[in-house]
């Protein structure tokens, strides 16, 4: 079946897992920078309505992070975590927190990976249990946003790709 | 949704047998024979797929007459596409502006000393 989503996200039932996976048309270096330096982060990371504050962003072995996301009604949900080993392109392994739900941590391992002069990103993000895995799935990232893309084609496309 | 629901539907899903069974039944009720006949399956090993959709949600059946029809239910899907729609509309959007920006970032890096144009108009 084919899907159109430039984005890959698979969330197999039952499995304390999220694997997302995407392409971009620039080189590995730049993309790692946009990960990694907060002057660039702030401008891509999460929806638009949303201000994204990077607070800390040390990048180097048991180096801690912590964003912010602000809606215009002054909401906040913040979310920090760790490096853990010395990150590379090859190899960016850190846990994640959403704040509003402490002691639930996931531990996030990104790799990028340059083909054909694009960069392939893929991140495995693996939590304590099914339950919380699911509970960020719900969650969205944030709260009280509906897309509204409720398409039966897209969810089986979905599935197809996932299994 | 329920978590053990949510299951069950994505569970039901995984299955390409299943997910064909569920866009036929998009077009309309049918009964075993009639779902048996796109697939080289026989009706029992049909019958087993509309159990498992069954216990999903996914499908209601029904008596009419002799026949046993098969009915569509789309709320449990609809919930389940909600379920990942936001997570997924959260990095769509990012990464659709990770494009921009690398594309800003790109043009910058091949055109280091160009002056802006508005300097060129001016000066």
């Amino acid at each position: 079946m084919a899907t159109t989503a430039k984005t890959q996200i698979i969330a197999d039932p039952g499995v304390q897992r999220i694997v997302i996976t995407r392409a971009f048309a620039a080189p590995r270096d730049l993309v790692y920078r946009a990960y990694t330096d907060p002057e660039l982060l702030v401008q891509w990371l999460g929806p638009r309505r949303l201000t994204l504050t990077v607070e800390r962003l040390d990048v180097r072995d048991g180096g801690t992070w912590r964003y912010i996301h602000r809606d215009s009604d002054g909401t906040e949900a913040g979310f920090h975590g760790v490096f853990h080993g010395t990150p590379s392109p090859d190899n960016m392994v850190r846990t994640f927190e959403y704040e509003g739900a402490p002691g639930h941590v996931s531990l996030e391992t990104a790799t990028f990976e340059e083909r054909d002069g694009k960069t392939l990103v893929r991140t495995n993000a693996v939590f304590q249990s099914v339950e919380d895995r699911d509970a960020m799935i719900q969650s969205g990232m944030e709260s009280g946003v509906n897309e509204g893309m409720e398409r039966l084609d897209e969810l089986l496309a979905r599935m197809a790709a996932a299994s | 949704m329920a978590a053990d629901q949510l299951s069950a539907v994505f569970g039901a899903l995984a299955d390409p047998t299943r997910r064909a069974i569920l866009a036929r039944l998009a077009e309309g009720d049918a009964n075993v024979a009639e779902l048996a006949t796109p697939f080289e399956m026989s009706q029992p090993a049909i019958s087993r797929h509309l159990k498992v959709l069954e216990r999903a949600g996914l499908i209601s059946r029904r008596r009419r007459a002799t026949a046993r029809l098969s009915h569509l239910e789309a709320q449990p899907l609809r919930e389940a596409t909600a379920w990942l729609a936001r997570y997924r509309a959260y990095w769509d959007e990012s990464y659709d502006r990770l494009d921009a920006l690398l594309a800003e970032l790109q043009d910058k890096r091949d055109e280091p000393d160009e002056p802006d144009e508005e300097d060129e108009r001016t000066g």
